[in-house]
C-alpha cells in the first residue's frame, strides 16, 4: 500500500527526515516512534499526502481512501459535532451519510452531545470526534499522530478496537507504544 | 568546465557587456544627442528614466515567467530565479521612482505629482512588491513559501496592466507622449541614443542577476552542506 | 454537480461559524460607523460630495480588511487545511466558499454603511450601489486568496493589508469613478477587474493552500 524510496525532507537549510526507505503492505501496521523533534510529524503527513518530499520517491494510495489525525483532532471548534460530521460527510460524498454518522458518534460515545459545539468538549471527547471524522469515509489507509492523547480508558478501548482492524492499513506515531505494540506488523524507530 | 566556473564565465562575459553599453550610452547621452529644444538638458534624464522603468517590467515579468514554470512543473530551483529577478525588479522600480522625480523636479519644479501616470504605477507597484518581500519574510522557508511567492507574483505582472489602465482612468494624461500607437515619437538620434540605452540597461539588469542567483546558490549550497 | 455541492457546503460552514462567533460581523458594522465618524471631523467645512465618496471607498476597503483576516483564523489555527485537503473536493471550492461567506459579512455592512453615509454626508444613487456591489466581488475573490497567503505567515494582521491593498487601487478609482457619476466605463472597468482577478485567484489558489 505505501512504498517509499531514498525519503528526504527539509525545511529551507533545515533537513527533518534523510534517506528514509520503508513499505506497508496492505492491512499492515507501522508503528513510528522517537523523541520529540524527530520528525515524526513530519513524516506522518508526507505518508498522508499532505507534504511532498524534497527528495525520494512516495507511493500512495489515491487521497480520499487515506484518513489522516493529527496532533490537534482538526475539527472545527465552533460546530457541533454533528455539524463537522455532517460537513466533512458531503465533501467526501458518503452515501447515507446521516446513518454512517449516528453509527459513528454513538460508538464513540458522542451521540448524547452531538448538538453541542466541539468548544465545550473536553480535549478527549475531541479526540474521539476526530477518530469519528477519520472513520467516515471509511478509508484504506489510516494515518494518525498521537491517537492515544488525551483518552481516557473508555477512549483507549474505542481506540484499540479501530486499530484491530485488520482489513484497514495503519501507519501510526506515537511516543508512548505500549498502548498498540501488540499490534504492529512493522517498527520504524526516528532518531 | 564545473557549472560554478561556467556562471561564473557568463556573469563575467555579461559584466563586460553591460559595462561597455553603458559607457557608450553615456557618451551618447551627454556628448552626442542634441538638446531637446523643449525640455532643455534636464531632458537627458529620459534617456535613463525610460529604459530603467522598461527594465524593471522585465525584470518583473522575468520573474512572473519563472514563478510561472515553478508552479507548472514543481522545479524547485524556479523559486531562487523567480526571487531574484522580483529583488533587482524593485532595484530598478526604486531607481525609476528616483530618476522620475529628478525629471519631475527638473521639469516642473516639484519632487512628486500626482498627475504623472508613470510615476504613480511604480509606487503602487513598488508597494506591491514590496510586499512580496514581507511576504517571503513572514513564512517559513519551503514549498508552500515557493508556491506563495510564485502566485502573488504572477498577481503583479497581471497588476502592471490592470493598474495602468485604472490610473488612465483616473487622471488626465499629461505625461509627455513617447511611445504613440504610430511609433516612437523621437528623431533618429534620439531613438538610438534611447534604445543604446535601453539595451545597456537590459544588460545590467542581465549581469546583477546573474552574479546575485549565482551568490544565492552558493549561500544555498554551502548552508545544506554545513547542516548535513 | 458536486462541485457546487462542495462549495455550498462550505459556505454554510463559513456563515454557520460566523454567526456562531459573532465576532468579526459585529466588528465590522461597528467599525465602518466609527471609520465614517472619524471622516466627518477628519474633512473640512465645505468639502465637496466627491472627497466625502472617496472617503466612503476607504471606509469600504478598510473594513473589508479586518473581515478578510478573520477569513482563515480558525483553518490555521486549527490546522483545518490538513482535513480538507485531503477530501475529493477541488481545493478551489474552498476558495469560493470561503470567499462567499466574505462576500456575505461585506454585504451585510455595507446594508448598514451605505446608509449611515447618506445620513452622515450626502445620498447614495444607484451608480454607488452598483458600484460597490462589483467592488464587492473584486475585493472579495483577491482578498480571500490574500487572507489564504496571509494566515499561513508569522505577521499575518500586519502582512494583509500589505499585500491587498495595492491589488484595491484600481478598485477604488473604478469604484470612486463611477460613485461620482464619472462614465460607466468605470463599471464596466471594475466587472473586468473582477473577470481577470477572479479567474486569476480561482485558477491559483490550490497552490496556495496545499504544501505539496
Amino acid at each position: 500500500m505505501i512504498a517509499v524510496r531514498g525519503l528526504a525532507k527539509r525545511y529551507g537549510d533545515r533537513r527533518v527526515l534523510r534517506n528514509l526507505d520503508l513499505e506497508v503492505e496492505d492491512g499492515g501496521f507501522l508503528l513510528v516512534t522517537g523523541p520529540n523533534g524527530s520528525g515524526k510529524t513530519t513524516l506522518l503527513r508526507i505518508l498522508a499526502g499532505l507534504v511532498a518530499p524534497s527528495a525520494g520517491e512516495v507511493r500512495l494510495p489515491p487521497r480520499a481512501t487515506i484518513g489522516y489525525l493529527g496532533h490537534a483532532p482538526l475539527v472545527y471548534r465552533e460546530l457541533s459535532a454533528l455539524e463537522n460530521l455532517n460537513l466533512f460527510g458531503r465533501l467526501y460524498r458518503i452515501d447515507e451519510r446521516a446513518e454512517r454518522i449516528g453509527m459513528l458518534l454513538e460508538r464513540f460515545g458522542l451521540w448524547e452531545v452531538r448538538h453541542d459545539r466541539v468548544a465545550t468538549f473536553s480535549r478527549g471527547m475531541q479526540q474521539r470526534l476526530g477518530l469519528c471524522r477519520v472513520l467516515l469515509h471509511e478509508p484504506k489507509l489510516l494515518v494518525l499522530d498521537e491517537p492515544a492523547n488525551a483518552l481516557d480508558a473508555a477512549g483507549l478501548e474505542l481506540l484499540q478496537e479501530v486499530l484491530a482492524d485488520a482489513m484497514q492499513t495503519f501507519v501510526v506515531a506515537t511516543h508512548e507504544p505500549q498502548h498498540v505494540e501488540s499490534l504492529a506488523t512493522a517498527r520504524l524507530a526516528l532518531a | 568546465m564545473t557549472a560554478v566556473k561556467a556562471a561564473r564565465l557568463s556573469a563575467l562575459r555579461l559584466g563586460l557587456l553591460a559595462v561597455t553599453l553603458l559607457a557608450a550610452s553615456l557618451a551618447l547621452i551627454f556628448f552626442w544627442v542634441p538638446t531637446d529644444p523643449d525640455q532643455g538638458f534636464s531632458q537627458r534624464i529620459f534617456y535613463f528614466h525610460v529604459p530603467i522603468a522598461l527594465t524593471s517590467y522585465a525584470c518583473f515579468g522575468w520573474g512572473a515567467w519563472k514563478a510561472l514554470r515553478l508552479l507548472w512543473t514543481g522545479e524547485e530551483h524556479y523559486d531562487l530565479e523567480s526571487y531574484v529577478a522580483i529583488h533587482q525588479g524593485v532595484v530598478f522600480g526604486a531607481l525609476t521612482l528616483l530618476t522620475g522625480s529628478l525629471w519631475a523636479k527638473a521639469s516642473w519644479g516639484v519632487w512628486w505629482t500626482w498627475s504623472e501616470n508613470q510615476l504613480v504605477l511604480f509606487l503602487v507597484l513598488f508597494l506591491f512588491y514590496c510586499a512580496y518581500f514581507m511576504l517571503r519574510y513572514s513564512v517559513e522557508p519551503g514549498r508552500q513559501r515557493m508556491n506563495m511567492s510564485a502566485v502573488y507574483a504572477l498577481f503583479g505582472v497581471v497588476l502592471i496592466p490592470v493598474s495602468f489602465f485604472a490610473i488612465r482612468l483616473s487622471q488626465k494624461f499629461i505625461h509627455p507622449v513617447v511611445f504613440t500607437l504610430k511609433g516612437p515619437q523621437m528623431t533618429h538620434t534620439q531613438f538610438l541614443t534611447f534604445c543604446v540605452s535601453l539595451a545597456a540597461m537590459l544588460a545590467l539588469f542581465a549581469t546583477l542577476y546573474a552574479v546575485e542567483l549565482a551568490g544565492k546558490r552558493i549561500d544555498a549550497q554551502l548552508r545544506e552542506l554545513l547542516a548535513a | 454537480m458536486s462541485y457546487a455541492s462542495d462549495v455550498s457546503a462550505l459556505a454554510r460552514k463559513d456563515l454557520l461559524l460566523e454567526l456562531r462567533a459573532k465576532e468579526t460581523l459585529p466588528a465590522m458594522l461597528i467599525f465602518v460607523v466609527a471609520t465614517l465618524t472619524i471622516f466627518h471631523f477628519a474633512l473640512p467645512h465645505g468639502t465637496g460630495k466627491v472627497a466625502a465618496l472617496g472617503l466612503l471607498w476607504v471606509a469600504l476597503v478598510f473594513t473589508a480588511l479586518l473581515g478578510l483576516t478573520r477569513a482563515f483564523v480558525a483553518e490555521r489555527e486549527q490546522g483545518l487545511f490538513d482535513a480538507l485537503v485531503l477530501t475529493p473536493c477541488d481545493r478551489s471550492a474552498i476558495w469560493l466558499g470561503k470567499a462567499i461567506a466574505v462576500f456575505a459579512f461585506l454585504v451585510a455592512a455595507e446594508v448598514v454603511a451605505l446608509p449611515a453615509f447618506s445620513i452622515f454626508f450626502s445620498g447614495v444613487g444607484g451608480r454607488t450601489v452598483a458600484a460597490v456591489a462589483l467592488a464587492d466581488v473584486g475585493i472579495c475573490t483577491v482578498g480571500t486568496l490574500l487572507g489564504a497567503m496571509a494566515v499561513a505567515g508569522r505577521a499575518r494582521e500586519l502582512l494583509l493589508p500589505l499585500l491587498f491593498l495595492p491589488l484595491a487601487v484600481p478598485i477604488v478609482v473604478g469604484g470612486v469613478g463611477a460613485s461620482a457619476g464619472a462614465g460607466a466605463r468605470y463599471l464596466l472597468f471594475l466587472a473586468l477587474y473582477d473577470a481577470i482577478f477572479g479567474v486569476l485567484s480561482w485558477a491559483v489558489f490550490e497552490y496556495v493552500v496545499a504544501e505539496v
